[in-house]
């Protein structure tokens, strides 16, 4: 029995509260991928359908970075769908803890899909339920593409040395969920430490690319982990 | 047209990867190792997303991102919530570069 199924079910209200911080991390980068749409030439409406229907924050800038270099569309399309197949992982995950058989809104929770959402809701305790992924990723989209259309229409509002420093907002967000979980239980420190530590392994052998060293970190490490520890050691050392 | 079909196709991409696994496992009962393994995944996904990334978050500021990763880990670390460990972080990122010290 874990853990997860024996705490409450989330609801909708916790989806937006746990949802803000994300919101705010997402400003500022869509606010820098907006002038950067507007700046590739792009219109307000082309900049905005990306954010909009994409929503993937890495692909997106890439996609911007290969038109101006004027890389074949078919090829930015390839490159965002191996940068995407971490995504797999994150959305088999989450549907292994997901609590309720109202499968009528998945296609909507899908959607909404991205690290950070991902992060926050993986880490909580209680029971995923579909209100609750639908609160949280509402809430974040609606950072991303506001802050696409602020970007693109007022450009720069946010001193550089403020845009820079918020750089480093969504992976402060990152640690800090990290962390109390690694207090709980030596075991998840080290397949978080693990992982990372193959991630940087494989980017300095600089033989894939990016995308790919991040799904063969998650792999390896989560293959090792559940090979070596059986989950009951793992909610002992929790307990 | 082109920047349409670029839209189409990128979202495409990136929607069913997050899709196929939602609608085929979410109700289905999967084999203790696989279960295992997916209750893995958020931890090593944190792991592979902080490292290295992290520190190279602020484009020649390495010094500045660390620090104010380590000032989020320990406001967290102390039990601080979610948007004090990255008020915090983000903080002392901000006072390194204004400082111009990383």
């Amino acid at each position: 029995m874990s853990k997860e199924s024996s705490a409450p079910g989330l609801h909708a209200g916790d989806g937006f509260r746990t949802g803000f911080p994300i919101l705010v991390g997402y400003f500022p980068i869509a606010i820098a991928f907006g002038l950067l749409a507007k700046s590739a030439t792009l219109t307000f409406g082309g900049s905005l359908s990306f954010s909009v229907f994409v929503f993937a924050g890495a692909s997106q800038f890439m996609a911007l970075n290969l038109l101006k270099t004027g890389v074949a569309i078919g090829e930015i399309i390839i490159a965002t769908l191996l940068l995407n197949f971490r995504h797999l992982l994150m959305s088999a995950s989450l549907a292994a803890r997901l609590e309720g058989r109202n499968r009528r809104f998945l296609p909507l929770v899908a959607f909404g899909v991205t690290d950070e959402t991902f992060a926050v809701a993986a880490t909580q305790e209680g029971g995923l339920t579909i209100p609750y992924l639908l609160a949280l990723e509402v809430t974040a989209y609606s950072g991303w593409v506001s802050g696409t259309a602020v970007g693109y229409l007022i450009g720069g509002i946010l001193p550089p040395l403020v845009q820079a420093s918020l750089g480093i907002g969504l992976y402060a967000m990152f640690v800090a969920l990290l962390i109390p979980q690694c207090k709980k239980a030596r075991s998840i420190a080290a397949l978080a430490l693990g992982a990372g530590l193959i991630n940087a392994l494989l980017g300095m052998a600089n033989l894939l690319s990016g995308g790919w060293n991040l799904v063969a970190a998650m792999l390896i490490a989560a293959c090792l982990g559940a090979a070596f520890r059986k989950e009951d050691e793992m909610e002992e050392e929790r307990a | 047209m082109k920047l349409f079909l670029l839209v189409a196709g990128m979202t495409a991409v990136t929607y069913l990867p997050r899709l196929i696994p939602l609608l085929s496992l979410s109700d289905r009962k999967l084999p203790p190792f696989v279960r295992r393994f997916l209750l893995y995944i958020p931890y090593t996904a944190l792991g592979a997303l902080i490292i290295p990334g992290a520190f190279q978050a602020i484009p020649g500021h390495p010094l500045a991102a660390s620090l104010g990763l380590a000032a989020s880990g320990l406001c967290a670390w102390l039990g601080g919530g979610l948007i004090p460990a990255v008020a915090s972080g983000v903080g002392v990122a901000f006072l390194m570069l204004w400082l111009q010290v990383g």
